[in-house]
């Protein structure tokens, strides 16, 4: 009995093989999991930071899951939509969790990003050989804005009315073309039933596809040049006779057991908002969101949801329209061009002299007090403030080629610590 | 100091929404202080609001069986206490009255209740409901601290009694703003203060519980939920410690 058991599974592991082989001489499967997995090699010494990479893909699968699921009850029209999401919530079983994990997961969305672009920041993960990978990030982020932006549209509640006709009204100041080409994203002189079905139709469809392709080719990239470390250092210059880094280990099994543990820690905090305060009161999902869509009634306070409002603030900071959708589209912009503005040749914060370290500080308070101002309503003294924290927030990038070659940074060790 | 801000700038717009040209009348917010989990207090809260708001107002998107699950009420008991149409056991909270004839009636259409806890919070309805006081100049007779010249009469009255309000006045910024100094009893209802405070708290509790039916169940799950996955951090540690064991 025992003989033909172990006589089985030999067989089963025989046959695993072969279909391995066959399927080898076919597709490049082994290479592929080779390549991207079990001989990747990153650095050993990542420290937090480094988790909101693999948190970020986790909550993309997350959005689409849920997405789908959701758009199986979910009614894109305007006299059904408000009602669909209740139905959704009270009716439809465990609609209320794949909701939550949903309007939760956007917001979530934004806080890895934001975190995973400040680790960019902090190690100088933008700079050669990895232009490309931070670029293409930079486009998944305004992806991620544009699919934030069409799906707060579809409960078609009064903030997501109000708000879209801000949004899109911006496109309005443009010159001689700005009224028309706000009409022809509207479909409608106002934002309308053929408003939401064409968003439904870009955040269902248009926008995911475009995220999850931009997703691919910014691992793909990052997959060719290698992922950076705490030390700003490439592991690849240190490598043992097999050409092996020495300072790297397998993304399997290593990378991908410390990320169990990173996605766990992360879940329970998501999970904690999910079950206990899914609308984060009024942040994740806002009062005003509950009353339907109302062309007559306009919530007092229209601001958007906390992730756009940095950018919200710099556009309220100036007195003309025209002028303050460009800079607000300045400061999508400029990101884009950091690998080229930074000077200094040192990649780690670890290293580099006090300029930078300032100047990051700096940017990094000027953008959550901007995000805090543009939460607020609009006062004399808020507009003031708005004004004065957007000055770091350009300072940082427009002045960086000239702080960052005046910067003296340390000397870089040999091999990671 | 932040509920008073956030009654100001209520009453600034329910005032700016009717032409106002005065300023609004401020009062002490004061927290619900209600238990959703209370299932007796939500049971009366239902019967309240069947018998005193459900004439005009609806709550669309609440079934009456999924009221009676959640209450721990027998179908039998929901026909005969909750329902008093013609309906169906699955029918949701519709009332008679139709949206078209409130707006004839009021000026306004009553609005829908089923969401109205989470898009005003269930303090305010707390308030708003203790905030009606008799005002002779209004077509109601009733007028409201905190929704001023609202459209709504004092439909509780029978059990709170009428009462008017005595305002203290003082400017601010060159407008005058109101202030409520005490309300002076003209009637009695037939419950005592502290009955009438349960009845409103009821009414609050349930219009909470309507705003999200899941909301009690959600916590539940989510402690087990987080349970789980707080033992898998421990396994999925013990995991990684294991696979990085060789790594210096």
């Amino acid at each position: 009995m025992a003989a033909s058991a172990s006589d089985m599974v030999d067989r089963l592991g025989r046959g695993a093989n072969s279909l391995v082989r066959w399927i080898d001489d076919r597709f490049p499967m082994s290479k592929l999991i080779r390549e991207h997995a079990t001989e990747y090699y990153a650095s050993k010494n990542f420290n937090f930071w480094y988790g909101f990479g693999v948190l970020a893909t986790v909550v993309l699968i997350l959005q689409i899951v849920t997405g789908i699921a959701l758009t199986m009850n979910y009614k894109p029209s305007a006299a059904e939509a408000f009602a669909s999401v209740e139905y959704i919530m009270r009716d439809v079983e465990w609609g209320w969790l794949i909701r939550y994990l949903h309007s939760t997961g956007a917001s979530a969305f934004f806080i890895v990003v934001y975190l995973h672009i400040f680790r960019g920041l902090l190690y100088g993960s933008y700079k050669k050989p990895r232009e490309l990978v931070w670029i293409c990030g930079m486009f998944i982020y305004v992806c991620m804005m544009a699919e934030a932006f069409f799906g707060y549209l579809l409960p078609w509640g009064n903030m997501s009315y109000c708000g879209a006709q801000v949004i899109v009204s911006l496109f309005g100041a443009l010159p001689v073309v700005g009224e028309a080409l706000a009409e022809w994203i509207r479909g409608d002189y106002y934002i309308s039933d053929i408003t939401l079905n064409r968003f439904f139709a870009f955040h269902v469809i248009a926008v995911p596809l475009m995220l999850v392709f931009l997703v691919v080719v910014h691992i793909m990239a990052l997959h060719e040049v290698g992922s950076n470390n705490p030390d700003g250092i490439e592991i690849k210059d240190h490598t043992d006779e097999s050409g092996k880094p020495v300072d790297g280990v397998a993304f399997h099994p290593y990378h991908t057991s410390k990320d169990l543990v990173i996605i766990t820690v992360f879940l329970i905090v998501f999970a904690f908002v999910v079950f206990f305060v899914p609308d984060m009161g009024g942040l994740f999902l806002e009062h005003a969101n509950f009353e339907p869509a109302n062309v007559l009634q306009t919530p007092e306070h229209i601001a958007p949801v906390w992730y756009f409002t940095p950018f919200y603030a710099i556009l309220r900071a100036v007195p003309y329209k025209l002028l303050g959708v460009i800079l607000m589209g300045l400061a999508v912009l400029l990101p884009f061009f950091l690998p080229w503005l930074d000077r200094c040749s040192v990649k780690s914060i670890r290293y580099r002299g006090w300029i930078y370290k300032l100047a990051l500080a700096a940017f990094a308070i000027s953008f959550l007090v901007l995000g805090y101002l543009g939460l607020q309503p609009v006062s004399d003294t808020y507009t003031l403030l708005c004004r004065l924290f957007a000055i770091p927030y350009f300072g940082f990038f427009l002045l960086m080629p000239l702080y960052t070659s005046w910067e003296k940074p340390r000397p870089v060790p040999e091999r990671v610590r | 100091m932040v509920r008073r801000v956030i009654a100001g700038l209520l009453l600034a717009a329910s005032a700016a929404s009717w032409g106002q040209d005065h300023g609004a009348a401020v009062a002490e917010l004061r927290p619900a202080n209600n238990d959703i989990g209370d299932i007796a207090s939500l049971q009366r809260g239902a019967k309240y609001f069947v018998n005193y708001c459900l004439g005009c107002h609806s709550a669309q998107y609440v079934r009456y069986s999924r009221l009676g699950e959640d209450l721990g009420l027998t179908d039998a008991q929901v026909l005969e206490n909750l329902m008093f149409g013609a309906g169906q056991l699955h029918d949701t909270m519709v009332s008679s009255m139709r949206p078209e004839d409130g707006a004839l009636w009021y000026g306004v259409a009553p609005p829908d209740l089923s969401l109205i806890a989470r898009s005003r919070g269930v303090d305010y309805l707390y308030n708003y409901m203790r905030g009606f006081y008799a005002d002779p100049s209004r077509p109601t007779g009733s007028n409201n601290l905190w929704l001023e010249n609202t459209a709504m009469p004092d439909v509780l009255w029978e059990m709170g009694g009428t009462r008017s309000a005595v305002f203290s006045e003082h400017e601010e910024d060159g407008v005058i703003m109101r202030s409520l100094d005490h309300f002076e009893v003209i009637r009695e209802g037939s419950l005592s203060e502290d009955e009438y405070e349960r009845v409103i708290r009821d009414i609050s509790n349930f219009l909470e519980y309507i705003g999200e039916p899941i909301q009690l169940e959600r916590r539940a799950l989510g402690v087990r939920v987080i349970a789980f996955l707080l033992i898998f951090l421990v396994i999925s540690y013990m995991l990684k410690r294991e696979i990085w064991r060789g790594v210096h």
